[in-house]
């Protein structure tokens, strides 16, 4: 049949598939028992007494929220240059061909990663007790900065170092994975045209490590958000500490969760959609349709729902 | 007048692998050599030796009249400081069997990147010479494309193009066509024949026969780490004189 119409058009493009779809049932009863059950639980979250909405609404937008909110930011920025800074560092000992300067970065990397993060950053609140007195120079030469522990690790001292110095360890294998994955004829290259072993690092070797490096470090940035709240231990004024101090006054412990709760939601968010748009830029020149947005998916979801392709 | 590249007695190992047994050779200026051979036969090391990604073990090797790697005075041999080991190794192009090109790079920035980082050209200077070589290689029109968007033939193009904007005095050609589809092969030999045809000194590893015999002044057989026989491409390869040349040979054709 389709040849006689083939032939009886002659020469010509043949005409476009148009095919009555494959039915998939089993997806649509799939999809309507999830919603029961997701529909059922929402019910019981809104319904119920002990959430207190009303409170919720009453402190989400609370100063002293806000406030806590935007250090946590503060934070969550800060530890995570210094944790990407000084794991790059880390990665480039790690790979050096020098044993003492890859042992230091090895033995630096296993002490950060094999301790609990929530223990470093007691031990660092408490560092007075070990060392009474800091002092910041060229070790055995001249000192810049001199004086009580007390006075030197404030507890945003105590963040930076606990949550920055745990984060290096961690970068620091992310981005030695990304430095091995780029291909050793990067480097062959590199140096015949005559670059130096820190232009190859600099122009050719990282920005493609780039690729490899930048999805876990997003992964790490949403979780350094998070870790921030592990800070109430060193009674800094982040997100968690202020829904907690207020909690601690007027017993509203379930609310007040709720209300950091969504706020870290909303920040966490907005990285991913930040991480996106990285993730894009740093794609670039190794695929040829790279742009597979979330639109699309979606599109091809409605589509297979429709025709069932 | 000094020989462009004169290796004397080069032997590298890799570990207990010997890979080089005593290569000698002379490769004079404006001078073309294909070096054929089975892989594993020696011939991309001693490419490689040349500019010194690899460090040989025993023998001398000079590049334009100077010892690679090395000074010697007073009877011993001081290795040479990475700045100097990069200025000599900027002084020599290199064309890779998988072309190597950078990919986070467009097809211009991959030429002009030497050009501007190690001879300290002005932007606007390298873009112009390199907008020039890529249309010498035929790719005037793919100056803004990444190298995932060309073909194997293109992106070999650009590699040459980027290994000549470093103004070399001498090339090296490391199996330029094995990578590529058959259909591609035409258009890096014709780059290849334009350079040779503008005198530059090249030293080509290579399986393409026909190129050897037209454009080659001095054809070598590497095998197991020797050379088995050197001289004109009519004599090498229309009348090779050692058994193992004539049973590659016909393995090849």
């Amino acid at each position: 049949m389709a040849t006689s119409e083939l032939t009886k058009r002659g020469t010509g493009r043949p005409d476009e598939i148009k095919a009555v779809p494959v039915r998939h049932p089993g997806r649509w009863i799939a999809a309507v028992i999830v919603l029961w059950f997701a529909a059922a639980a929402i019910r019981s979250i809104v319904t119920s007494k002990g959430f207190e909405w009303n409170i919720v609404g009453q402190y989400l937008f609370d100063h002293r929220i806000l406030h806590g909110m935007l250090a946590t930011i503060y934070l969550t920025v800060l530890c995570q240059v210094i944790g990407v800074v000084l794991g790059v560092i880390a990665a480039v000992m790690r790979l050096s061909p020098n044993p003492i300067v890859s042992g230091v970065s090895w033995l630096y990397i296993w002490f950060f990663r094999g301790t609990p993060l929530l223990v470093q950053i007691v031990f660092w609140y408490n560092i007075a007790s070990l060392f009474p007195t800091i002092t910041l120079g060229v070790p055995f030469g001249p000192a810049f900065v001199h004086g009580s522990a007390n006075t030197i690790i404030t507890p945003l001292v105590t963040a930076a170092l606990g949550l920055g110095l745990n984060e290096g360890a961690y970068m620091s294998e992310i981005v030695r994975a990304g430095i091995i994955s780029v291909d050793e004829g990067q480097t062959h290259a590199a140096q015949s045209i005559g670059l130096s072993r820190l232009q190859i690092m600099r122009r050719i070797v990282l920005p493609q490590a780039m690729r490899v490096i930048i999805p876990p470090t997003g992964n790490e940035t949403i979780s350094m958000l998070k870790n921030t709240s592990l800070l109430v231990a060193a009674s800094y004024g982040e997100l968690f500490f202020s829904a907690q101090s207020i909690y601690d006054v007027n017993y509203r412990v379930i609310p007040l969760l709720i209300v950091a709760s969504i706020w870290y939601l909303v920040m966490t968010s907005v990285l991913y959609v930040g991480q996106y748009f990285i993730e894009r830029r740093f794609g670039r020149g190794f695929t040829r349709a790279e742009r597979a947005t979330m639109r699309a998916r979606w599109i091809g979801f409605a589509n297979r729902g429709a025709a069932g392709v | 007048m000094t020989a462009m590249v004169k290796a004397e007695g080069i032997h590298k190992r890799f570990g207990r692998l010997e890979v080089l047994k005593g290569i000698d050779l002379e490769v004079q200026r404006g001078e073309v050599m294909c070096m054929l051979g089975p892989s594993g036969s020696g011939k991309s090391t001693f490419l490689r030796c040349i500019n010194h990604l690899e460090k040989i073990n025993a023998g001398r090797l000079y590049v334009d009249g100077e010892l690679v790697g090395y000074r010697e005075k007073d009877g011993k041999l001081h290795e040479l400081r990475e700045r100097e080991v990069i200025d000599k190794r900027a002084q020599i192009g290199m064309v890779f069997q998988h072309f190597n090109l950078f990919p986070h790079m467009t097809a211009l920035e991959n030429v002009t990147l030497g050009p501007v980082r190690v001879l300290k050209l002005s932007r606007e200077e390298a873009r112009k010479r390199g907008r020039e070589l890529l249309a010498r290689v035929g790719l005037d029109d793919k100056v803004d494309t990444y190298p995932v968007a060309l073909s194997g033939g293109q992106q070999q193009r650009v590699a040459i193009a980027r290994a000549l904007a470093m103004a070399p005095k001498l090339m090296l050609f490391d199996e330029p066509t094995s990578a590529l589809d058959p259909e591609l092969v035409g258009d890096v030999l014709d780059a290849m024949r334009q350079l040779a045809r503008d005198g530059m000194t090249m030293i080509v590893v290579t399986h393409e026969l026909g190129f050897a015999r037209e454009v080659a002044d001095t054809v070598v057989f590497m095998d197991e780490g020797v050379v088995v026989e050197a001289g004109r491409p009519e004599a090498v390869l229309g009348n090779p004189q050692h058994e193992r040349t004539r049973t590659f040979l016909s393995k090849v054709l």
